[in-house]
This record gives structure tokens, C-alpha cells and sequence, in this order.
């Protein structure tokens, strides 16, 4: 984003930015009802490739929601004052992100209109509905959060709300990853590794949005982050995306070694086509070992660099989930098991998945929405950092 | 409705004293005694099952596959998006190279994982065992479709119409075998069952697996039918005989 | 419009107290709208549609007005969970007997005799979209007491 190309006022950006969100807002709503009308035929997603693009888009969003929160969580649970003053935008980002990932969960739906019906019939076996409790849960809790820190009567609680919150998205977190882990008979997922996995993407992926955003928010009013504070986050950074290399890795000798998926194994990281190069360009490449070097190298690691680095973690997030989700969903189920099976419902072969414009929209529009609702939170209300000593001695003077 | 019924049993208790089969007439009795009036609730003394017995069904017949399709309105032409509720799988030994043929449907699990995983409660088991989606209540969210290990159920990704009357069916909601529900219900058998017997192979049996006496219990027995998968440990309505 | 089809259904014993609230305030909406509909509802022209079986309704008609939605719903769960499979409060039908002699379907154009009131209160129902609007011709329609 260049500010030359942007109206000169803080509040003519805001305007700009807005109706740009807006209008990328309102092509995925576009995209959302003519999935509705038409039907999901339209979209990419058949009976074997059930969930797409969206679901990509959608577990991107709300991952990445409860990571961001680590800024804050470091802030109130482990009382580092640089963290502090960014718990703020840490809170509104949090709630931005779930809601875009909600917003297209939802719209995804081949019934949107029942919605209600997920709140009136609740099966408390589901991890999915689980799920709704836990999100829902989340947007209450962190709204109590930012109330604590943003109202000065309310600062002495900031601490135990912080803390809940911290747990909170830990749960959260966990469950999403649950989501995946329950699923038994697919040779992807049913892994006990899946829940600390997402707790580690989480923090990468979050950390990674915060930086962005904090990155964009200071160019655009023509600020500078301190170099202390950035690189400390810097530092989370790298040691998250490591952790998630790690992690992956971990997942995929499990996989291959001791559950014998071996085939599924090299299916996804040597000769699946799509996926292994998704893996290994998007997610090994330019999504790991690149903002590694980016934050780590002895010559790099200037500001720039560093929101370079969690641009291309968002990238690279992508690519591994496109990896996880479809490319999870493409490999047969194993249903005779010592039989080579065929049939016109594409037993026993690779399933074809191309993601179609509607699903993209889709997506993208829920990630509009949180952009949005985090451009508007900032320009109603003091979520932007604060980081000149003056403003910082008063926040604590009244923490 | 109940003249429709014993007018129905009467021709197939005819065609199997035609044909001589010493099971037609065993299924019948086994009807008469189980058919509920229409007030009656689906009770848990009555398992319903099936048996195939693979080593009887051929490669080159789809009978089950085409009246399935005919009994619900299900469309005929077999895309990735069209549901399909019951396809015939065609294997092969991956040692002796020998190959097989059988129909997959939904295994109607005792302990489905569909129902376990569905957040409103639309999927769900009736009290006689057949695993089925309340299609008012589902949203369309297609996690039970991941929770299938047996790929048994589609995703409905286009409008509808020309519905059979006894088979709502309709854009937006996960479907899947209904062990022909509206036939059960009246004491009949399902369409594919039906069907394979007409074409001669009798490859599949229908049942009450909680009667240890009925053709479906003694034929599992003696050919030692096992489910799909048996180690994910689910106990199938659906048994296998010969794979 | 709130879906109210959605609202009312089984209740599962296990919602908990803050779910309650929610639809408690939900339920709360929902009514608004039914209270309103339900004084016009006798207001509403009658339908003045032609269908296949005159006679008498399977229940009182003043109940039939009021409450057919809440009989449809509740034999809906009856059937689709119990495998109860009585047909005097059936879909099947009560589309059976209504019917359009013309047309000889119960929907589409305002002369159809579930359209016809509906479209009047502005209630958009999603159940065409599964089950058939069209009579049919081999199952007998049961009136009432059968
Ligand atoms: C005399 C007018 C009238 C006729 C005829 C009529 N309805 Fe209704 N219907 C209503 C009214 C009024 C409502 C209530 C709307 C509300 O409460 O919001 C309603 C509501 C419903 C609802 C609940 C809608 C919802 O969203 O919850 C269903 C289902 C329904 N009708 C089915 C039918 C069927 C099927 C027929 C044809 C056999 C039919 N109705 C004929 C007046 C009528
Ligand atoms: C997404 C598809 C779908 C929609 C939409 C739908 N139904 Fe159904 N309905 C079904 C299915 C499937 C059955 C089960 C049929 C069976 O088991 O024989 C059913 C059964 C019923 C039954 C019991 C059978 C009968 O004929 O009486 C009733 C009553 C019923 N539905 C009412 C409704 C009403 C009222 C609406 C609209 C408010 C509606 N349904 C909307 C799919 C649908
Ligand atoms: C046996 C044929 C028959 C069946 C079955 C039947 N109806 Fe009726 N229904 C009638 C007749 C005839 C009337 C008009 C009665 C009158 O004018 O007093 C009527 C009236 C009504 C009315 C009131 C309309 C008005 O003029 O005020 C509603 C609403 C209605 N029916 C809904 C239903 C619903 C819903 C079902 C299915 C549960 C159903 N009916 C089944 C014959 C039938």
C-alpha cells in the first residue's frame, strides 16, 4: 500500500480503505447467494471434495483469531508492558478474524438460512457444535477483555480477564484441531497430533497477521515501530513458524512410520502434483524456511523485512491447509482394505478438486470482513498502539 | 394402504412359489409377523440389516444401483456432484488379481460416526437401527460426509425437482441410503433388495438382525458375513459375505 | 422474517440454560410476528381456490387456519424420527385434497391453495423445495377420523 496513491487525511484512508474492504465485502456476499441459488454444483466441491476454498479461507480466519490474541495474552498474562499497549489491537483483531471465518462458515452452508437451527438443536456429541459454543464463547470474552482494558474503571480486571481469554483460545484452538483429529477413517486426519499442531500454526499465523497489520497501521499514520519491540515479536515469530516446521514434520513421519499411511504420505509430499508442490514451495519455501532467513539473518531483520516475513507465513499458511483440507479429502478412503477398488462414485481413485470464483470471493470476503471490522474499530476507538513513554506511563499508572 | 401391501405380498409370495426359492415364502411370514400398524413407532426390538453376499453379485449387473435410483428420484446420470446412495464397487485382489464386485451403501452403523459428529442432531439412528438425515434440521454443513468411512452419503449441490412423493428430497442437505424407510415402514423390503432378487442373483438379504432365527441371522452366520472395516469397530447394519 | 419452522421442532433435552436464553429471546422474536399474523389470519380471504377433494378438512377448519402449521411440524418429527406413518395429518396429504382442480398442484400462482394466504402474509415456505406440490393420483386422500 503506497500513501501516495492514498487520499492525504487519516480520515480520507480510512474512507478509501473502507469502501475498498466494502466493496470485496459485498462480492463475497454476492458470490455467497449465488451459491445459494444455484446450488454448491457451482463451486468446486463435489461429494468427494466436500469441503473447499471456503473451509480453507474459513480455518485460516479462525486460527489465526486465536493466535493473534498471543500479543495480548504475553501483554496481560506475563505483564511485559510493550505487549500490553498492544493488547488493544491484539483484542480487536481477534474478534475481526472470527468473525470473517464465521461469516464464511456460515455462507458456505447448503442451508445459511437455518442457522438458528444450530443454536435451538445442539448435539453435545459434536465437536462441531462444541465449536459454536467455543467461538461464540470467544467474541464474549474478548469483548469483556478489551471493556477491561479499554475502560479505565474496569483496568483491575484486565489481568483475570486477560488470562481467561488466554485459556480460552487454547480451548479453542484445541478444538478446531479436533475437528480434524475425530475423523477416524480418513488417512489425513484421526491424529492425536492435530490439536497441538493447530495450537502451534495459531501463534505463527497470528503473530504473522498482528505484525502485518501493526506494519500497515504505522505506515499509515507515518509512525515508526520501536526497533526493541519489533524485534521481540520478531523473535516470537521466527520461533513459531520453527515450531510449526517442527510440528509438520513430526506429523508426517508419524504418518508415514508408525500409523503406515506411507502411501498417503508420499502421495501428499512427493508425487500427489498439486499438493506436495503447494508443500514444499508454498508451505517449506516461501512460507517457512524464506521468513526464517527474512527474521533471522544477520543482515536482514530490518522492518521491512520482517513484514515481508509474515506476509509470506500467511502465504505459506495457505498452501499448507490447501495441503491439510483438500489434498486430505483427495486421497481415498480405504473401504476394502487389500483390494484395488473402482466405481462411478470415484472409489479408489484421487478426487479432482479445481476451486472455483465463487468460493474465492467467498473467502476473500470473509477476510474483508475482518479487515473491516478491525479498519473500523481503529478509527472509532483508541485500539492503535501506544507507544511514546508519555502515553505508556499513564496506561500503567492506571492499570 | 394395507390392501396395496397384501396385494404386493401376494405377488412375491407367488413369484417365489414360481420359482421354487425356499426363502421368498420365509421372508414373507417374517413381514406378516413384523409390519407395524402406522401408529406404531420404530421399536428397538427390531434391527434392521442386510447381507451381501459378494461371491453372488456380478460385475455387469447394476440392478440395485438403477432401482435405487428409480425408487427415490434419484438422478441417473453419475457425476461427481449427483448423489449417488447406493454404486457398485468393483475390486480387485491386490495378491491373487482376482476380481469382485459389490454394492456400497450406507452400513446403517450401531455406532455411527455421522451421528456422532452432526452439531444439530440431523443425523441421527432410529430406534430400528437405520441411520438417517432429518433433512429439517440439517444445514448443509457436511461434516458427517467427513465422518463417513464408507463415502455412503452425498451432498444434494443442485435444485430439485420432479421429487417422488414418498421421497422429499431437495438442494442443500446431506442424503443418503434410507434402507428405503418408506417401504420398511409400510412392512416392504428396500427397492435394491428387491431388485437384485429379480435379476436372479439374490446377492443381497434384508432383515432383522436382532432375530437370530431370521434368514438374514442364519445366512451371516453360515457364510461368516463381516462388516466393512471391521476394526473401526462401528457393528454395520450391513454385512459382507466373500470379501 | 424470522423462520419459524426452524424454531419450533424437537427439543432436545440437553440444550443448556444459556442456550435457553438464547432462544428464549429468539422465541421472544419469533412471536411477534405470529401474533400479528394470527388476528389477520381470519381477516385473510379466504381462498377461493377450486381444489381436487371438497368436503371437510381433517380437522375444524377455525383450527385448521390457526394451527396447521404446529400439526404439520409436529407430525413431520412423528414420522421422520418415529416412523410413525399415520397420513391424517400428512404433507402428502393435505396436498392430496388441496390440490388445484387446474392446475393439480397446491403452489404456484395465487390461485394455489397453499400459495394463496401465504403470499398474503408474506410466509415463504422452503417445503416445495423437497416434497411434491402436486397431487397424487393413486393415494387416496383420509379426511377426518380415519
Ligand atoms: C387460510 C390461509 C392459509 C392457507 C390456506 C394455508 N396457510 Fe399455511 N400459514 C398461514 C398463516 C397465516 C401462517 C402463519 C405465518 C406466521 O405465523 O408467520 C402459515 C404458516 C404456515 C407454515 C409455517 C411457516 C413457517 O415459516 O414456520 C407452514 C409449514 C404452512 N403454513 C403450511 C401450509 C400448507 C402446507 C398449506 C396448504 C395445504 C397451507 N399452509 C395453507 C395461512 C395459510
Ligand atoms: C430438504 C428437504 C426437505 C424440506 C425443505 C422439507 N422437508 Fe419435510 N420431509 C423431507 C424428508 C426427506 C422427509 C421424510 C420422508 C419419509 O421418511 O418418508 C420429510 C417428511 C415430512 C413429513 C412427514 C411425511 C408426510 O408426508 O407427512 C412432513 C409432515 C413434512 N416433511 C413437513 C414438511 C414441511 C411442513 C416443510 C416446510 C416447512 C418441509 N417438510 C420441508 C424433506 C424435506
Ligand atoms: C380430505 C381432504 C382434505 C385434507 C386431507 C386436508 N384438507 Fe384442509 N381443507 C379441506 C377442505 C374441504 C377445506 C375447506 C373447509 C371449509 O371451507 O370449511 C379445508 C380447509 C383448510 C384450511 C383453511 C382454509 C380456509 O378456507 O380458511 C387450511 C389452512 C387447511 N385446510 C390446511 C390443510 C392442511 C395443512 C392439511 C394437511 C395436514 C389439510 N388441510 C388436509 C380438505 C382437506
Amino acid at each position: 500500500m503506497t500513501a501516495a496513491t492514498l487520499p492525504r487525511t487519516a480520515t480520507g484512508r480510512f474512507w478509501a480503505l473502507a469502501a475498498a474492504l466494502g466493496v470485496v465485502v459485498l462480492a463475497g456476499l454476492g458470490a455467497a447467494h449465488f451459491m445459494e441459488e444455484a446450488g454448491h454444483a457451482i463451486t468446486g466441491m463435489n461429494n468427494r471434495i466436500v469441503w473447499g476454498m471456503p473451509h480453507v479461507f474459513a480455518i485460516f480466519l479462525i486460527v489465526a483469531a486465536s493466535g493473534v490474541l498471543n500479543v495480548a495474552s504475553v501483554g496481560s498474562v506475563f505483564g511485559r508492558t510493550e505487549y500490553k499497549s498492544r493488547a488493544p489491537l491484539s483484542g480487536l483483531l481477534c474478534i475481526g478474524l472470527l468473525a470473517g471465518g464465521l461469516a464464511v462458515l456460515m455462507l458456505d452452508l447448503g442451508r445459511p438460512e437455518r442457522m438458528i437451527v444450530a443454536a435451538t438443536h445442539y448435539n453435545f456429541t459434536s465437536v462441531f457444535a462444541w465449536n459454536v459454543f467455543l467461538y461464540t464463547g470467544m467474541f464474549a470474552i474478548v469483548a469483556v477483555y478489551l471493556w477491561t482494558l479499554m475502560e479505565r474503571r474496569m483496568n483491575g480486571y484486565s489481568g483475570a480477564a486477560g488470562l481467561a481469554a488466554f485459556v480460552w483460545r487454547f480451548v479453542l484452538t484445541t478444538g478446531t484441531g479436533m475437528i480434524f483429529a475425530f475423523l477416524v477413517a480418513r488417512q489425513a486426519y484421526g491424529s492425536a497430533l492435530l490439536p497441538p499442531l493447530f495450537i502451534v500454526m495459531s501463534l505463527a499465523w497470528g503473530t504473522a497477521v498482528f505484525l502485518a497489520v501493526q506494519a500497515a497501521l504505522y505506515a499509515g499514520s507515518d509512525r515508526t515501530i520501536p526497533p526493541e519491540i519489533l524485534r521481540r515479536i520478531r523473535n516470537l515469530l521466527g520461533i513459531f513458524i520453527a515450531a510449526v516446521l517442527y510440528f509438520t514434520l513430526v506429523y508426517h513421519l508419524t504418518n508415514a512410520y508408525f500409523a503406515k499411511q506411507v502411501a498417503f504420505t508420499r502421495f501428499i509430499l512427493v508425487d500427489g502434483g498439486v499438493y506436495p508442490l503447494l508443500f514444499w514451495g508454498g508451505f517449506f519455501v516461501l512460507g517457512s524456511v524464506l521468513p526464517l532467513v527474512l527474521i533471522w539473518h544477520p543482515r536482514l531483520g530490518t522492518p521491512r523485512s520482517v513484514v515481508a516475513a509474515s506476509l509470506l507465513t500467511i502465504v505459506g499458511a495457505f498452501a499448507l491447509l490447501y495441503v491439510f483440507i483438500i489434498g486430505g479429502q483427495a486421497w481415498p478412503l480405504e473401504i476394502f482394505p487389500g483390494y484395488a477398488t473402482s466405481s462411478t462414485f470415484a472409489d479408489g481413485t484421487i478426487a479432482a478438486y479445481a476451486p472455483s470464483l465463487p468460493e474465492v470471493l467467498l473467502g476473500l470476503g470473509g477476510v474483508a470482513i475482518a479487515l473491516l471490522i478491525a479498519v473500523v474499530g481503529l478509527h472509532v476507538l483508541p485500539f492503535a498502539p501506544q507507544d511514546d513513554p508519555e502515553a505508556r506511563a499513564k496506561a500503567s499508572a492506571s492499570a | 394402504m394395507s390392501e396395496v401391501n397384501t396385494g404386493r405380498r401376494q405377488v412375491l409370495a407367488w413369484g417365489a412359489a414360481m420359482a421354487g426359492v425356499a426363502l421368498a415364502p420365509g421372508v414373507t411370514l417374517f413381514e406378516l409377523a413384523q409390519a407395524r400398524s402406522p401408529e406404531e413407532a420404530a421399536s428397538n426390538k427390531v434391527r434392521w440389516g442386510m447381507l451381501v453376499d459378494v461371491n453372488r453379485c456380478a460385475s455387469d449387473c447394476d440392478a440395485c444401483v438403477t432401482a435405487c435410483d428409480q425408487e427415490n428420484g434419484l438422478p441417473q446420470t453419475k457425476t461427481p456432484t449427483s448423489a449417488q446412495w447406493i454404486r457398485k464397487v468393483e475390486l480387485k485382489d491386490l495378491r491373487t488379481g482376482a476380481t469382485k464386485s459389490a454394492p456400497v451403501m450406507c452400513q446403517h452403523c450401531a455406532e455411527p460416526p455421522c451421528v456422532d459428529v452432526c452439531p444439530t442432531g440431523a443425523s441421527f439412528k432410529r430406534a430400528d437401527g437405520i441411520v438417517l438425515v432429518d433433512r429439517h434440521t440439517c444445514i448443509g454443513c457436511r461434516y458427517c460426509m467427513m465422518a463417513c468411512p464408507y463415502q455412503a452419503r452425498s451432498f444434494v449441490h443442485e435444485p430439485v425437482t420432479g421429487q417422488k412423493p414418498e421421497v422429499p428430497r431437495g438442494k442443500g442437505c446431506v442424503e443418503s441410503c434410507t434402507l428405503c424407510v418408506h417401504r420398511i415402514d409400510r412392512g416392504g423390503t428396500p427397492a435394491c433388495v428387491e431388485a437384485c432378487a429379480a435379476s436372479g442373483h439374490k446377492a443381497i438379504v434384508f432383515g432383522n438382525l436382532n432375530d437370530p432365527n431370521s434368514e438374514l441371522s442364519q445366512r451371516i452366520a453360515e457364510l461368516r458375513a463381516a462388516p466393512l472395516r471391521p476394526d473401526l469397530r462401528l457393528n454395520q447394519g450391513v454385512r459382507y459375505a466373500g470379501i | 422474517m424470522i423462520n419459524r419452522q426452524a424454531l419450533a421442532g424437537r427439543a432436545t433435552p440437553s440444550v443448556r440454560a444459556w442456550w435457553r436464553t438464547v432462544v428464549a429471546f429468539a422465541c421472544a422474536l419469533s412471536v411477534l410476528p405470529a401474533m400479528a399474523a394470527d388476528a389477520p389470519a381470519s381477516r385473510v380471504p379466504a381462498p377461493t381456490v377450486a381444489i381436487a377433494a371438497p368436503g371437510k378438512c381433517v380437522e375444524d377448519t377455525p383450527f385448521m387456519l390457526r394451527n396447521h402449521m404446529e400439526l404439520l411440524k409436529h407430525h413431520r418429527d412423528k414420522t421422520v424420527r418415529d416412523g410413525i406413518r399415520t397420513t391424517q395429518h400428512s404433507l402428502a396429504n393435505c396436498v392430496n385434497c388441496h390440490a388445484s382442480k387446474v392446475t393439480g398442484r397446491v403452489t404456484g400462482g395465487k390461485d394455489a391453495f397453499c400459495e394463496s394466504c401465504h403470499k398474503f402474509s408474506a410466509v415463504k415456505l422452503d417445503c416445495w423445495d423437497c416434497h411434491t406440490d402436486r397431487a397424487q393420483a393413486g393415494l387416496a386422500a383420509a379426511g377426518a377420523g380415519k
